[in-house]
């Protein structure tokens, strides 16, 4: 049965891709964010995922304004990845699994939640800068990829109740999947940023401290902030912290919190960054390491 | 086949985000109003459209039937005026990138600040959100 063993929030900032991509990683600006992930590729680099479903919002690339779609689940093979005004970035297309996608599409939708289906799409900073602080520079990722697209560009995005409720549900689709497997749930962006108007630059690092703390402790209470608490308190584009619910929702009631990174600025964003090891997992993690 | 939107009339509306300072909510009348305009931004994703548009702006803006304020606004670089008219934060940030600019750099613009002062903000912690929680706050309501 495949199981989903941990789940991974971080900010997905298209400069720090870019500053990976021209060899900027070691300047003074951008160290301490590349330092600050080395301990997120390392427990990567342990606990080897099969399978990461990369919850993240498109910035039209993928979707322009034709069609706008809340919930998107890819179930295509292969994801190129996008020109979003500069080139492409130099990283390898990402490849998806699409019979255990469209399992998980199927399910959901059984669920009560509508889902539209992607077959197609190419993908942006939002899917693949996260695979970058996870996995870092690579001739091919290490594991296959459904990616899930949130729409938090037009107003008003999904709650965060539900997209907490969407992540049980991802759960439990994932584990009546047969297939024994390691999946890690990434949820994407934020943390408090605005990018836009003139009050462009808005960071509230108490903000950021508190959401991660409740992550870890509880997250029933972060799904009561509504969508303008998010955009006054943390800037208008915070409220990607959604995406971060859907990932929580996914690993049950207890989790161990095994990595924590906070960091300003990476351009105009405060950089955050966790790992939640589901209860069970980390148990047996532990058991293991003890034997 | 282009949207028309020189006859776009909003709907007199209220919101709880209209309270928040120095910020333009990209909601689905805003969505509407820009619909042209953000199809012209997407349309940058292209490297031969880059060229084009660079080319000769005036020309290549006209296939995209943007409204006279829109089109000037993006021959200006005016970003705050093609936030208000429709243009979407992310879709902008493919003309600042055209003119081989960072998104940084279009952020900074929209607060009025210099380059260095923005930088300088972002290295100190950022913009506080002391005093940038409301106009009603500020005074501006």
């Amino acid at each position: 049965m495949a199981k989903i063993i941990a789940g991974m929030g971080t900010s997905h900032t298209p400069a720090i891709g870019a500053a990976l991509d021209n060899g900027k990683s070691g300047e003074p600006y951008w160290k301490p964010i590349f330092d600050g992930y080395a301990g997120a590729q390392a427990w990567m680099e342990e606990h080897k995922p099969d399978v990461a479903i990369i919850v993240y919002n498109d910035h039209v690339n993928a979707f322009d304004f034709r069609i706008i779609p809340t919930f998107a689940i890819g179930c295509g093979s292969e994801y190129p990845i996008a020109d979003e005004g500069w080139g492409a970035r130099p990283v390898p297309a990402v490849q998806g699994y699409p019979e255990m996608a469209a399992h998980i599409a199927q399910e959901l939708i059984l669920n009560d939640f509508d889902m539209t289906i992607i077959n197609e799409m190419e993908v942006d900073h939002g899917l693949t800068v996260p695979l970058s602080v996870a996995f870092g520079q690579t001739q091919q990722w290490p594991c296959r990829v459904i990616p899930l697209a949130v729409n938090v560009v037009q107003y008003p995005a999904p709650s965060g109740r539900r997209c907490y409720n969407l992540g049980k549900a991802i759960q439990k689709a994932v584990e009546s999947w047969g297939e024994d497997l390691k999946v890690v749930i990434f949820g994407t962006g934020g943390m408090s940023h605005q990018i836009q108007g003139p009050r462009a630059g808005l960071i509230n690092t108490p903000f950021d401290t508190a959401f991660l703390d409740g992550l870890s402790q509880n997250p029933e209470k972060l799904c009561e902030i509504k969508d303008i608490e998010y955009m006054r308190e943390a800037g208008n584009e915070a409220i990607e912290l959604v995406m971060w619910l859907v990932m929580r929702g996914a690993l049950g009631d207890k989790v161990d919190e095994v990595f924590r990174f906070y960091h300003v600025p990476a351009s105009s964003t405060g950089v955050g960054s966790i790992i939640l090891e589901t209860g069970d997992y980390h148990e047996q993690t532990k058991a293991r390491t003890a034997a | 086949m282009a949207q028309d939107e020189r006859n776009w009339h909003p709907p007199k509306e209220t919101h709880d985000y209209d309270d928040i300072p120095g910020t333009v909510v990209f909601d689905a009348q805003r969505s509407r109003l820009g619909y042209n305009l953000n199809k012209f931004l997407y349309s940058l994703m292209k490297a031969d459209n880059r060229k084009a548009f660079l080319a000769d702006e005036s020309t290549y803006l006209d296939q995209f039937h943007l409204i006279p304020e829109q089109k000037t606004a993006v021959m200006k670089r005016d970003w705050n005026t093609l936030l208000d008219l429709g243009g979407v934060s992310y879709a902008l940030a493919k003309l600042a990138f055209t003119d081989q600019h960072s998104y940084q750099f279009m952020a900074a613009e929209m607060t009025g600040m210099t380059q260095d002062g923005y930088l300088n903000m972002m290295l100190a912690g950022g913009r506080s959100i002391e005093g940038w929680r409301s106009k009603k706050e500020r005074g501006e309501a």
